[in-house]
Protein backbone atom coordinates (compact mmCIF):
# COMPACT_ATOMS: atom_id res chain seq x y z
CA UNK A 1 0.00 0.00 0.00
CA UNK A 2 1.42 3.36 -0.62
CA UNK A 3 -0.75 5.82 1.12
CA UNK A 4 0.82 5.05 4.65
CA UNK A 5 0.13 7.97 6.89
CA UNK A 6 -3.27 8.00 5.75
CA UNK A 7 -5.99 6.70 8.73
CA UNK A 8 -7.24 3.36 7.42
CA UNK A 9 -10.91 1.86 8.34
CA UNK A 10 -9.79 -0.18 11.68
CA UNK A 11 -8.43 -3.39 10.63
CA UNK A 12 -10.79 -6.79 12.59
CA UNK A 13 -7.78 -7.54 14.39
CA UNK A 14 -7.64 -4.12 16.13
CA UNK A 15 -11.66 -3.43 16.03
CA UNK A 16 -13.65 -4.16 19.07
CA UNK A 17 -16.35 -6.44 17.74
CA UNK A 18 -19.65 -5.09 17.96
CA UNK A 19 -22.07 -8.64 19.18
CA UNK A 20 -23.87 -7.81 15.43
CA UNK A 21 -21.10 -8.40 13.60
CA UNK A 22 -20.30 -11.59 16.16
CA UNK A 23 -23.74 -13.05 15.42
CA UNK A 24 -23.26 -12.24 11.58
CA UNK A 25 -20.26 -14.66 11.56
CA UNK A 26 -21.87 -16.89 13.41
CA UNK A 27 -25.01 -17.27 11.41
CA UNK A 28 -23.27 -18.42 8.47
CA UNK A 29 -20.66 -20.49 10.63
CA UNK A 30 -23.71 -22.62 12.27
CA UNK A 31 -25.30 -22.53 8.65
CA UNK A 32 -22.33 -24.34 7.44
CA UNK A 33 -21.96 -26.60 10.60
CA UNK A 34 -25.34 -28.18 9.53
CA UNK A 35 -24.96 -28.03 6.16
CA UNK A 36 -22.41 -30.92 7.63
CA UNK A 37 -24.49 -32.18 10.06
CA UNK A 38 -27.34 -32.75 6.97
CA UNK A 39 -24.52 -35.35 5.65
CA UNK A 40 -24.86 -36.90 9.17
CA UNK A 41 -28.55 -36.52 9.66
CA UNK A 42 -28.57 -38.45 6.47
CA UNK A 43 -26.15 -41.35 7.22
CA UNK A 44 -28.64 -41.79 10.39
CA UNK A 45 -31.24 -42.75 8.02
CA UNK A 46 -29.12 -44.57 5.50
CA UNK A 47 -27.94 -47.23 8.25
CA UNK A 48 -31.17 -47.49 9.84
CA UNK A 49 -32.82 -48.12 6.48
CA UNK A 50 -29.67 -50.45 6.22
CA UNK A 51 -30.72 -52.68 9.50
CA UNK A 52 -29.51 -53.76 12.76
CA UNK A 53 -26.53 -54.16 12.31
CA UNK A 54 -25.46 -50.83 10.29
CA UNK A 55 -27.63 -48.89 12.76
CA UNK A 56 -25.60 -49.78 15.81
CA UNK A 57 -22.26 -48.78 14.00
CA UNK A 58 -23.81 -45.24 13.49
CA UNK A 59 -25.07 -45.36 17.04
CA UNK A 60 -21.81 -46.65 18.73
CA UNK A 61 -20.01 -44.02 16.70
CA UNK A 62 -22.14 -40.83 17.87
CA UNK A 63 -21.92 -42.45 21.43
CA UNK A 64 -18.05 -41.29 21.37
CA UNK A 65 -16.87 -38.35 23.50
CA UNK A 66 -16.10 -36.69 20.33
CA UNK A 67 -19.74 -37.59 18.84
CA UNK A 68 -21.47 -36.45 21.58
CA UNK A 69 -19.43 -33.32 21.42
CA UNK A 70 -20.81 -33.04 17.98
CA UNK A 71 -24.20 -33.57 18.52
CA UNK A 72 -24.50 -30.61 21.20
CA UNK A 73 -22.60 -28.55 18.34
CA UNK A 74 -24.94 -29.03 16.08
CA UNK A 75 -28.27 -28.96 18.63
CA UNK A 76 -26.18 -25.65 19.57
CA UNK A 77 -26.07 -24.50 15.86
CA UNK A 78 -29.72 -25.48 15.20
CA UNK A 79 -31.03 -23.09 18.03
CA UNK A 80 -29.06 -20.26 17.44
CA UNK A 81 -29.37 -20.61 13.56
CA UNK A 82 -33.39 -20.78 13.88
CA UNK A 83 -33.27 -17.92 16.30
CA UNK A 84 -30.67 -15.65 14.52
CA UNK A 85 -32.84 -16.61 10.99
CA UNK A 86 -35.97 -15.34 12.82
CA UNK A 87 -34.41 -12.09 13.55
CA UNK A 88 -33.26 -11.42 9.63
CA UNK A 89 -36.60 -12.55 8.80
CA UNK A 90 -37.95 -9.77 10.92
CA UNK A 91 -35.36 -7.11 9.38
CA UNK A 92 -36.90 -8.43 6.39
CA UNK A 93 -40.25 -6.68 6.98
CA UNK A 94 -38.01 -3.58 8.05
CA UNK A 95 -38.09 -3.80 11.23
CA UNK A 96 -35.54 -3.84 14.16
CA UNK A 97 -32.58 -2.06 12.86
CA UNK A 98 -32.56 0.36 15.05
CA UNK A 99 -28.44 0.05 16.60
CA UNK A 100 -29.86 -0.49 20.39
CA UNK A 101 -32.77 -3.08 19.01
CA UNK A 102 -30.03 -5.15 17.08
CA UNK A 103 -27.93 -5.25 19.81
CA UNK A 104 -30.50 -6.41 22.12
CA UNK A 105 -32.00 -9.09 19.41
CA UNK A 106 -28.58 -10.11 19.05
CA UNK A 107 -28.33 -10.76 22.70
CA UNK A 108 -32.10 -12.57 23.25
CA UNK A 109 -30.84 -14.66 20.07
CA UNK A 110 -27.47 -15.92 22.32
CA UNK A 111 -29.49 -16.55 25.70
CA UNK A 112 -32.25 -17.85 23.27
CA UNK A 113 -29.68 -20.38 22.12
CA UNK A 114 -28.14 -21.25 25.16
CA UNK A 115 -30.94 -22.04 27.07
CA UNK A 116 -32.73 -24.20 24.39
CA UNK A 117 -29.34 -26.22 23.91
CA UNK A 118 -28.92 -26.59 27.93
CA UNK A 119 -32.55 -27.17 27.96
CA UNK A 120 -32.88 -29.90 25.17
CA UNK A 121 -30.00 -32.13 26.63
CA UNK A 122 -31.30 -31.75 29.97
CA UNK A 123 -34.49 -32.92 28.72
CA UNK A 124 -32.78 -35.75 26.61
CA UNK A 125 -30.95 -37.59 29.58
CA UNK B 1 -0.39 10.57 -10.17
CA UNK B 2 1.83 10.63 -13.57
CA UNK B 3 0.06 11.81 -16.50
CA UNK B 4 1.23 8.52 -18.68
CA UNK B 5 -1.56 6.68 -16.64
CA UNK B 6 -3.96 9.43 -16.95
CA UNK B 7 -3.24 9.66 -20.80
CA UNK B 8 -3.86 5.73 -20.80
CA UNK B 9 -7.03 5.52 -19.62
CA UNK B 10 -8.00 8.44 -21.53
CA UNK B 11 -7.03 6.13 -24.73
CA UNK B 12 -8.63 3.11 -23.36
CA UNK B 13 -11.73 5.67 -23.21
CA UNK B 14 -11.55 7.18 -26.90
CA UNK B 15 -11.14 3.66 -28.49
CA UNK B 16 -14.29 2.28 -26.86
CA UNK B 17 -15.66 4.79 -27.90
CA UNK B 18 -14.61 4.72 -31.48
CA UNK B 19 -15.59 1.07 -31.34
CA UNK B 20 -18.54 1.86 -33.84
CA UNK B 21 -20.74 -1.26 -34.06
CA UNK B 22 -23.93 -2.03 -36.66
CA UNK B 23 -25.67 -3.75 -33.20
CA UNK B 24 -28.10 -1.85 -31.76
CA UNK B 25 -27.50 -0.92 -27.48
CA UNK B 26 -30.28 -3.65 -27.19
CA UNK B 27 -28.76 -6.15 -29.03
CA UNK B 28 -25.51 -5.47 -27.02
CA UNK B 29 -27.00 -6.37 -23.78
CA UNK B 30 -29.81 -9.11 -24.51
CA UNK B 31 -28.36 -11.71 -23.12
CA UNK B 32 -26.18 -10.26 -20.85
CA UNK B 33 -28.28 -9.30 -17.40
CA UNK B 34 -31.17 -9.98 -15.39
CA UNK B 35 -32.93 -13.55 -16.66
CA UNK B 36 -35.70 -11.41 -14.15
CA UNK B 37 -34.81 -14.37 -11.66
CA UNK B 38 -32.67 -11.98 -9.15
CA UNK B 39 -35.09 -12.37 -6.46
CA UNK B 40 -35.21 -16.03 -6.47
CA UNK B 41 -32.62 -17.24 -4.64
CA UNK B 42 -33.51 -14.65 -1.85
CA UNK B 43 -37.36 -15.46 -1.85
CA UNK B 44 -36.49 -19.46 -1.82
CA UNK B 45 -33.86 -19.22 1.32
CA UNK B 46 -36.83 -16.89 2.58
CA UNK B 47 -39.65 -19.77 2.03
CA UNK B 48 -37.12 -22.69 2.92
CA UNK B 49 -36.58 -20.94 6.35
CA UNK B 50 -39.93 -20.35 7.03
CA UNK B 51 -40.54 -23.78 6.75
CA UNK B 52 -37.30 -25.10 8.16
CA UNK B 53 -38.86 -23.41 11.59
CA UNK B 54 -41.67 -25.46 11.62
CA UNK B 55 -40.22 -28.44 10.23
CA UNK B 56 -36.96 -28.13 12.73
CA UNK B 57 -39.90 -27.41 15.93
CA UNK B 58 -41.33 -30.59 14.78
CA UNK B 59 -38.05 -32.55 14.56
CA UNK B 60 -36.72 -31.25 18.44
CA UNK B 61 -40.38 -32.00 19.26
CA UNK B 62 -40.12 -35.55 17.80
CA UNK B 63 -36.58 -36.51 19.49
CA UNK B 64 -37.50 -35.35 22.64
CA UNK B 65 -40.61 -37.59 22.68
CA UNK B 66 -38.98 -40.61 21.60
CA UNK B 67 -38.10 -43.66 23.93
CA UNK B 68 -34.25 -43.66 22.80
CA UNK B 69 -32.76 -43.62 19.59
CA UNK B 70 -32.18 -47.74 19.39
CA UNK B 71 -32.74 -49.02 16.23
CA UNK B 72 -36.69 -50.24 17.07
CA UNK B 73 -37.89 -46.94 18.48
CA UNK B 74 -36.46 -44.94 15.40
CA UNK B 75 -37.68 -47.10 12.60
CA UNK B 76 -41.24 -47.27 14.76
CA UNK B 77 -40.59 -43.24 14.85
CA UNK B 78 -40.58 -43.57 10.96
CA UNK B 79 -43.22 -46.13 10.03
CA UNK B 80 -45.83 -43.92 11.35
CA UNK B 81 -46.88 -42.26 7.80
CA UNK B 82 -47.17 -38.60 9.30
CA UNK B 83 -43.45 -38.63 10.71
CA UNK B 84 -42.33 -40.31 7.14
CA UNK B 85 -43.90 -37.77 5.15
CA UNK B 86 -42.80 -34.69 8.03
CA UNK B 87 -38.84 -36.03 8.05
CA UNK B 88 -38.99 -36.38 4.19
CA UNK B 89 -40.58 -32.84 3.97
CA UNK B 90 -37.35 -31.85 6.55
CA UNK B 91 -34.51 -33.68 4.35
CA UNK B 92 -35.77 -31.39 0.98
CA UNK B 93 -35.93 -28.01 2.45
CA UNK B 94 -33.03 -28.32 4.98
CA UNK B 95 -31.03 -29.86 1.72
CA UNK B 96 -32.80 -27.06 -0.41
CA UNK B 97 -31.44 -24.33 2.26
CA UNK B 98 -28.65 -25.77 2.65
CA UNK B 99 -27.56 -25.40 -1.08
CA UNK B 100 -28.80 -22.00 -0.82
CA UNK B 101 -26.69 -21.15 1.78
CA UNK B 102 -23.39 -23.11 0.75
CA UNK B 103 -23.73 -21.39 -2.68
CA UNK B 104 -23.43 -17.96 -1.61
CA UNK B 105 -20.49 -18.98 1.06
CA UNK B 106 -18.63 -20.03 -1.97
CA UNK B 107 -19.20 -17.30 -4.42
CA UNK B 108 -18.08 -15.43 -1.69
CA UNK B 109 -14.62 -16.99 -0.28
CA UNK B 110 -13.64 -18.96 -3.73
CA UNK B 111 -12.64 -16.19 -6.81
CA UNK B 112 -10.41 -18.69 -9.17
CA UNK B 113 -12.81 -19.12 -11.62
CA UNK B 114 -12.46 -22.79 -12.20
CA UNK B 115 -12.75 -23.39 -8.66
CA UNK B 116 -15.61 -21.37 -8.20
CA UNK B 117 -17.76 -23.81 -10.59
CA UNK B 118 -16.84 -26.81 -10.10
CA UNK B 119 -17.45 -25.66 -6.27
CA UNK B 120 -20.58 -25.02 -6.98
CA UNK B 121 -21.16 -27.76 -8.88
CA UNK B 122 -19.93 -30.60 -6.44
CA UNK B 123 -21.90 -28.96 -3.52
CA UNK B 124 -25.22 -29.17 -5.47
CA UNK B 125 -24.35 -32.65 -6.41
CA UNK B 126 -23.73 -33.24 -2.91
CA UNK B 127 -26.90 -31.64 -1.77
CA UNK B 128 -28.75 -33.11 -4.29
CA UNK B 129 -27.02 -37.11 -3.05
CA UNK B 130 -27.72 -36.44 0.58
CA UNK B 131 -31.16 -35.51 0.02
CA UNK B 132 -32.12 -38.51 -2.53
CA UNK B 133 -30.27 -40.65 0.08
CA UNK B 134 -32.28 -39.43 3.27
CA UNK B 135 -35.84 -39.71 1.56
CA UNK B 136 -35.00 -43.15 0.09
CA UNK B 137 -33.91 -44.33 3.52
CA UNK B 138 -37.13 -43.20 4.99
CA UNK B 139 -39.22 -44.86 2.40
CA UNK B 140 -37.61 -48.49 2.61
CA UNK B 141 -38.18 -48.14 6.34
CA UNK B 142 -41.63 -46.45 6.27
CA UNK B 143 -42.01 -49.64 3.07
CA UNK B 144 -40.95 -52.37 5.19
CA UNK B 145 -42.67 -51.48 8.28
Amino acid sequence: MSNSGRPLSPHLSIYRWPITMVLSILHRMTGVAMSIGLVVLAAWLMQAAAGPEAYLGFTTTMSTFIGKLFLVAWSFAFFFHAANGIRHLVWDTGRGFDKRQADRSAWIVVAFAALATAAFWWAAT
Amino acid sequence: MDRGRLRGTCDRGLLVGSDMSLKTPLGRVLGLGSAKEGTDHWWGQRVSAVAMIVLGSWFVYSLLRLDSLTYLDVIRFIGVPLNAVLLSLLSLTLAYHSYLGVQVVIEDYVHAPGTKVVSLLLSRFAHVFVAIAAVYAILVIGIGS
